[in-house]
């Protein structure tokens, strides 16, 4: 049988705050961007992804990037690398964009929150050092960029997640989809934000590095919750439908090609102001060539990243950029991208899988129901 | 009844002049939950160390190496609705397939359930 590769040393990874728990809890420890992380715990990917729908998982995330804008101009400042509303964005509220690049490819996905005297964003772990630079050359004299290295990040995400939180939080059972709120959780100051990659209700937990193994202690310690690994933090987020940077988008892929016109805001189409705007502009009035669908193959066996999509005669229409087995689904799912004539929901596609086709077909996303807050 | 293992953690057990092969109880905790196996066409000529199948996690897909050279015989149909049985009973009802040996003298170089105890011991 082949074996999956693990070359990097352990002691050459990076380690979060977490990381003595996610030995101790007994984590498979696999390195990510850079880190040693837990891909799994002993009940397994498909016990922990389905325990995050049915109850509450709690997922360190740590390795993530932080990272703190000041300065009076800081979102005028943030608009001219991102097509997001930043100067309208409400105060403790939040949203996800994107930085662009000057063809209006995809450097990365972000959650900008507008924390009142600064903006704090969360940026993907294998784009954050690329992305504190990119902020810090362009915004220069502008704001003041700052990574908060000090800090950790958990996710707790699930059905149970709000009532298990405002156990500790009261306030938080309160807020809303998509805001903020700094608290305080045993003593201990946090920041929470009710947001994540799950498509379930849940929050975003930020404290100090010191401070993370005791809160996540505390959380583990109520009935509802269990630790969750990478690997089903990845085949729930899919199920959601979201994008995972350097799979789904990256820098060859617009936002329209992507699916993702709903995080341009009518405003910003108006008025441009950010990289690429002129080609994507031109996709949003003519359309672009090709389209990132949801894609159902037929069948149980899985089709993954890179697996050529082809039409009855043969002909490549794109490639799966995320794909395998959705627990909650029932089935595998995919994402990928096709030629635009062929993403209709129902299309019919091929799928070449170890040089045998399959048969699979364009599906909507989410594959599970979305269940956010809704107050 | 004879139980050997190849470097590569898959198992072959001979009973007379059929053999039945499986991926062993090391390889099925190395996979994690396994949702698909993809099973060799009975009939089909297998040589040893080449791809015979492939089992499916949740995260990745991994090769299943023929342990020796000859005929599938049988595949166990089992797999199909309950891919879970490889976790459960990878050396027992998660066997993959059956064959006829062309070549029984190729199992001499392969590991016994003790050298392959050590081996994988080796490993951790």
């Amino acid at each position: 049988m082949t074996q999956s590769p693990g070359t990097d040393s352990p002691e050459s990874l990076k380690k979060t705050p977490l990381h003595a728990l996610h030995v101790e809890l007994g984590g498979k420890m696999v390195p990510f961007a850079g880190y040693d992380m837990p891909v799994q715990y002993p009940a397994g990917i498909l016990k922990e992804h389905q325990h995050t729908r049915a109850r509450a998982g709690l997922f360190d995330v740590s390795h993530m990037g932080q990272v703190r804008l000041t300065g009076d101009d800081a979102a005028a400042a943030l608009e001219t690398l991102v097509p997001g509303d930043i100067k309208g964005l409400g105060e403790r509220r939040m949203r996800y964009t994107l930085f662009l690049n000057e063809t209006g490819g995809i450097l990365d996905d972000l959650m900008v929150t507008n924390a009142g005297d600064h903006l704090f964003l969360v940026v993907n772990a294998a784009r954050k050092e690329h992305d504190v630079a990119h902020l810090t050359e362009r915004l220069k004299g502008r704001a003041e960029v700052e990574l908060l290295d000090d800090l950790a990040l958990m996710a707790l995400q699930g059905p149970d997640a709000a009532g298990v939180l405002a156990r500790f939080v009261p306030e938080a059972a309160d807020m809303k989809f998509m805001s903020y709120l700094p608290a305080t959780f045993n003593g201990v100051p946090v920041v929470l934000t009710r947001s994540g990659y799950t498509g379930e209700d849940g929050y975003e937990i930020s404290c100090d590095k010191a401070d993370a193994e005791a809160i996540a202690r505390a959380l583990l310690a109520e009935p509802e919750v269990e630790p969750v690994g990478l690997g089903a933090r990845d085949s729930l987020r899919l199920e959601a439908g979201l994008c995972l940077y350097g799979h789904d988008i990256d820098e060859t892929t617009t936002p329209v090609e992507a699916a993702l016109e709903w995080a341009l805001p009518k405003r910003r189409r108006a008025e441009g102001g950010f990289p690429g705007a002129d080609i994507v502009l031109g996709q949003l009035q003519n359309g672009a060539q090709r389209r990132r669908v949801g894609i159902r193959p037929d069948g149980r066996q899985p089709a993954r990243e890179h697996t050529e999509i082809v039409d009855e005669a043969g002909n490549r229409l794109g490639e799966i950029t995320s794909g395998g087995f959705g627990p909650t689904a029932n089935g595998p799912v995919a994402m990928g991208y096709v030629d635009i004539g062929r993403a209709a929901v129902d299309t019919p596609l091929t799928l070449m899988v170890r040089g045998k086709p399959l048969a699979a077909r364009v599906a909507a996303m989410p594959f599970v129901p979305q269940r956010y807050y809704r107050g | 009844m004879t139980v050997k293992y190849t470097k590569d953690h898959e198992w072959i057990r001979v009973e007379g002049d059929t053999a039945t092969v499986g991926v062993s109880d090391y390889a099925q905790h190395q996979l994690g939950d396994v949702v698909f196996v993809e099973l060799p066409d009975v009939g089909r000529t297998l040589a040893q160390g080449k791809e015979a199948a492939v089992v499916e996690s949740v995260k990745a897909a991994s090769e299943v190496f023929a342990p020796a050279s000859g005929e599938v015989t049988e595949v166990n149909a089992d797999l199909e609705g309950e891919p879970a049985k490889v976790n459960s009973g990878a050396e027992t009802d998660g066997w993959f397939f059956r064959m006829r040996l062309s070549n029984p003298a190729e199992l001499d170089g392969l590991m016994d359930a003790a050298a392959y105890k050590d081996y994988v011991e080796g490993l951790q």
